[in-house]
């Protein structure tokens, strides 16, 4: 995640301890994917309350840009950052692979570098990425155009709600999804389709 | 004070890792299972000796922490 962001912004990223109560100045917070606090408890549910997180949520309200890839989805989710929550994949299983994806808004600063309907693919490696929500909070997210990325072409590994695989929130600052764009950038990565959404950011 | 917390699914709420419990269950020959949730449970050991505020203090921990109230609902039960 870092050399992604380094890499797309030309800027380098900051690292932040989870045990710090301040974020330095900055206008993108990441919480990139991982296992943080070992998944005990329910996945992401212990970092969600770190203290850094207040810090995190306060950036947030203010307006400043926070990404949450696949872990970091988990965290704003069990933060109130997001709506909903992630549960175990439908099928009890890790599922690591390809699947594609559909850019279901455009109209965010993670996806104006995309054209609204793009399809794109993006590597997926979790367990708890079954994205789930009350009636009332999935049709506030489809009314106000809010579901940025379903999972397309039949790959949802995780049996999501409507195939959702990353929401922004009301304020379309702060964007949550379960794929691993970072990891497909340059080349070697074997494709570029997740390199837009940091050059969105970075725009 | 102990006591425990009982954190469960709420109605509705898909299970997958109940109906694999459930499967699990049929092919180790027990028939008549017509459903299984999986929940959790925690057991908690406090200084506070006063009930009530052990209860205010529990159900605090399962809106804070314990439990998603998204998805999950929770029980508490003080002993003595």
């Amino acid at each position: 995640m870092r050399h992604a962001l380094a890499d797309v912004t030309g800027t380098p990223a900051l690292a932040v301890w989870h045990a710090d109560s301040t974020l330095p100045k900055v206008d993108l917070v990441v919480l990139p994917g991982g296992f943080s606090y070992g998944d005990y408890l329910r996945s992401g549910a212990i970092a969600a309350r770190a203290p850094i997180m207040r810090a995190v949520a306060d950036h947030a309200a203010h307006g400043g840009l926070v990404l949450g890839v696949c872990n970091g989805f988990q965290i704003l989710c069990e933060a109130g950052l997001l709506p909903g929550v992630l549960m175990r994949n439908a099928s009890l299983r890790f599922v690591c692979r390809e699947v594609k994806l559909r850019v279901d808004t455009a109209a965010t600063r993670f996806t104006a570098h995309y054209a609204r309907g793009q399809l794109i693919r993006t590597p997926v490696a979790h367990g708890d990425g079954n994205y789930r929500c009350d009636d009332g909070t999935l049709a506030r997210l489809k009314g106000d155009d809010r579901i940025a990325f379903r999972y397309a072409e039949g790959t949802n590994p995780n049996g999501s709600l409507d195939d959702i695989a990353g929401i922004v929130n009301d304020k379309r600052n702060v964007l949550g999804l379960m794929p691993h764009p970072e990891n497909l950038i340059e080349p070697l990565q074997g494709g570029i389709d997740g390199r837009a959404l940091f050059e969105s950011l970075a725009a | 004070m102990k006591a425990r917390v009982t954190v469960t699914l709420k109605p509705g709420v898909l299970d997958p890792q109940g109906k694999a419990i459930e499967g699990a269950l049929a092919s180790l020959g027990f028939a008549g299972v017509a459903s299984v949730r999986q929940g959790k449970v925690f057991e908690i050991e406090m200084a506070e000796t006063d009930r009530a505020k052990a209860e205010t203090a529990l159900k605090a921990m399962g809106e804070k922490l314990l439990a998603n109230t998204v998805i999950e609902k929770y029980e508490i039960a003080v002993d003595g």
